[in-house]
């Protein structure tokens, strides 16, 4: 197996999301979008949320920083614990003082995030004028200093060209300098890679872990990416149809597998260093409804190791410590799947 | 054998992410987008110089390439110049009264004279100042109005966008020059009166059009990034979104300068707009009308000029939106 290095993150829990659910609710019912999802990030760590489309991943941030669409969205159930306050419970006020200060985002396409009406260094500075009440003058002066962190050649001249005047590339590095230009403590970036070339991704990427370091922050990382995961993450979250299903670190998941989805995950995922000629396998079937979700496991129609009768059609499990330190997983079965990732089946 | 080398789930079979295109395409449709600028007025200023001048000076450059529009453009300039200088262009008082009643215009009287033996030259100049000064002062106040009631329906919806709209519904129904009658009979007549019926009645469609910019608006991404750096609602909607939802109002207002302009004159014509002895057009309209065979430039050169300045604005409204509107080329 490999040496990676061990995580360099701290017991310094920032935040800490406790059973958390919000639902929807819609003409045609009620959608729990997610659903009794608990986890903790700690300061200085690359915490990853892998999921498909629809599996609640974005959902949680914006319940973290309070900006689930109401109506029809909801918090229905759960704390998120952030520096002794349970955002869940926070005024209007209380959260705009924390968005964007201690809390920032960085959103997926850089192209519809930026407001077109104003000027890269307008964008920026305004974040500090909000929460630092910065001048024009000083906020300017930051938004060039944040530009230059994000690696903008010539940010002097660059901080007052409007966004349709940077590459998309560049753009994602605009939205990260106006995500830290109150240094917080926690940054959610929220499939920052997604609309880059390849080759800008890896770019962008370095540059996020960088500036985390620099500002000593956490990152929430959500992707469906899960090269992206391997590369930066320190620890991960698998999110399947609302629910968490597995969690642990990159290592223990990548390598120590404890649930079906996450194998089925890996093993439809192209690797460069094997030379078999093995075909991918594809995880059979689609991600649920989440109007109609399967009773018990949610993964179960799909599963390849689901059995009948079994508890995994009308129990739903329980996400439980599976292994040293503290990888969970939510499979009725976790204690007796040995992961085989390299394309076992 | 599609994208193997790219380690991304979605090459599975079935595609398990259906939102995510291949990013390749994705960065492809940006740089589209990029290209046409969307619907911002940004147009062909890509390469355009690196400051927010550039906006403007492209818009100013379509909207030059439209011979109506500069035409209007050019007659509002000339019937402004005629407004402010009024005293230095006419050569009589418009209030002095004569005993040459009624005469064809001359080299003495160019416009001729009214039926009280007024100059129907400087009546027609010092009436510029009168429609101008009504047009535009209805046109802002319709405008501020419809903004505020506009931007507050679209952002909140609800129950302030049910009032809102309901409201608007029942004045639109209302036949105007009954309305303008009722308050007319209840607060008096006169030239601020005007001012205020039409930019009372005029808010409804700027309001309606804004609220429909801000209902897409507010679904963009850079909305809800605003939101995640603790922006407050106000500065959302006033900062954020306004900016990008202004340019179909600023035309509707053109427009509306001229629809003004017309009402008051319409107003004026039914006596119950701006009174006798100023110098209104629709008022010299009015007049005019009985002496259409004996005296018919009492009524043509009161009719043309209204016509002329409701004409000129309705161009450069048409211009402007042609200009803002990049995809029309």
């Amino acid at each position: 197996m490999t040496a990676r290095p061990l995580p360099k993150f701290t017991d310094d829990v920032l935040l800490s999301v406790q059973h958390l659910s919000t639902e929807f609710r819609t003409d045609d019912g009620v959608v729990p979008a997610v659903d009794d999802v608990t986890f903790d990030i700690r300061r200085g760590e690359v915490f990853a949320v892998v999921g498909e489309s629809g599996s609640g991943k974005s959902v949680t941030a914006m319940s973290i920083l309070g900006l689930v669409p109401s109506p029809p969205g909801q918090i229905t159930g759960g704390q998120i614990m952030w520096k002794g306050h349970d955002l869940v419970q926070a005024s209007p006020a209380e959260m705009r003082a924390i968005r964007g200060k201690e809390i920032a985002m960085i959103f997926q396409d850089p192209m519809s995030a930026l407001n077109p009406v104003h000027t890269i260094g307008e964008q920026i500075g305004e974040v500090t004028r909000i929460h630092e009440g910065l001048r024009k003058g000083a906020a300017r002066t930051r938004a060039i200093d944040v530009l230059s962190m994000v690696g903008i050649p010539q940010p002097e001249r660059r901080v007052d060209d409007y966004p349709h005047e940077f590459s998309g590339g560049m753009r994602q590095r605009a939205m990260i300098a106006m995500a830290i230009a109150c240094e917080p403590d926690l940054l959610i970036a929220d499939e920052p890679t997604t609309a880059l070339d390849v080759t800008v991704q890896a770019q962008v990427l370095d540059v996020l872990l960088e500036i985390k370091d620099r500002i000593n922050s956490a990152i929430m990382l959500i992707t469906h990416d899960l090269g992206v995961v391997a590369g930066t993450a320190d620890r991960v979250m698998v999110m399947y149809a609302g629910t968490s299903v597995e969690f642990g670190t990159v290592d223990e998941l990548f390598y120590h597998s404890r649930h079906p989805y996450t194998l089925g995950l890996l093993a439809s995922l192209p690797r460069l260093d094997d030379d078999s000629r093995t075909r991918l396998v594809p995880i059979p079937g689609q991600p649920p409804s989440l109007l109609r979700r399967p009773p018990g496991c949610p993964f179960h129609p799909r599963c390849a190791y689901a059995q009948t009768p079994s508890p995994c059609a009308t129990d739903a499990p329980v996400m439980r410590l599976v292994d040293h330190l503290d990888h969970r997983s939510s499979c009725h079965f976790a204690e007796q799947l040995v992961a085989r990732p390299e394309h076992s089946r | 054998m599609r994208d193997a080398i790219d380690p991304r789930l979605e090459d599975a079979e079935g595609s398990p992410f259906p939102e995510q295109t291949d990013p390749t395409q994705r960065v492809e449709q940006n740089r589209d987008l990029a290209f046409e600028g969307g619907a911002f007025g940004l147009g062909e200023t890509l390469i355009a110089a690196p400051s927010g001048a550039a906006m403007r000076t492209d818009v100013w450059r379509r909207f030059r390439r439209n011979k109506l529009a500069m035409l209007g453009l050019a007659v509002i300039v000339l019937l402004v110049l005629a407004a402010l200088f009024a005293p230095l262009i006419a050569r009589y008082d418009p209030y002095q009264l004569s005993s040459e009643l009624r005469k064809p215009p001359s080299s003495e009287h160019w416009f001729g004279t009214d039926t009280v033996g007024r100059d129907l030259f400087a009546r027609l100049v010092y009436g510029a100042r009168v429609s101008l000064s009504v047009g535009i002062s209805a046109a802002l106040i319709a405008t501020v109005v419809g903004v505020i009631m506009g931007a507050l329906a679209g952002f909140y919806g609800g129950w302030i966008d049910a009032v809102i709209m309901r409201v608007t519904d029942i004045l639109l129904a209302f036949p105007y020059i009954v309305l303008a009658i009722a308050i007319i009979s209840v607060i008096g007549r006169g030239q601020s009166t005007v001012i205020l019926v039409l930019g009372l009645l005029g808010w409804l469609a700027i309001a309606r059009v804004l609220r429909s910019s801000f209902l897409q608006i507010k679904q963009m991404e850079y909305i809800e990034a605003a939101r995640a750096t603790g922006a407050s609602n106000m500065r959302i909607m006033f900062r954020h979104m306004l900016p990008n939802a202004i340019q179909p109002v600023i035309v509707y207002s053109t427009l509306f300068v001229g629809a003004a302009v017309l009402s008051e004159a319409a107003l004026s014509f039914l006596g119950i707009g701006i009174q006798e002895p100023t110098p209104a057009w629709g008022l010299m309209v009015n007049q005019g009308r009985k002496f259409l065979t004996s005296a018919p430039h009492l009524l043509i050169f009161p009719g043309a000029a209204i016509f002329l300045m409701v004409l000129a604005f309705l161009f450069v409204g048409d211009g402007l939106r042609d200009a803002l509107d990049p995809k029309l080329k």
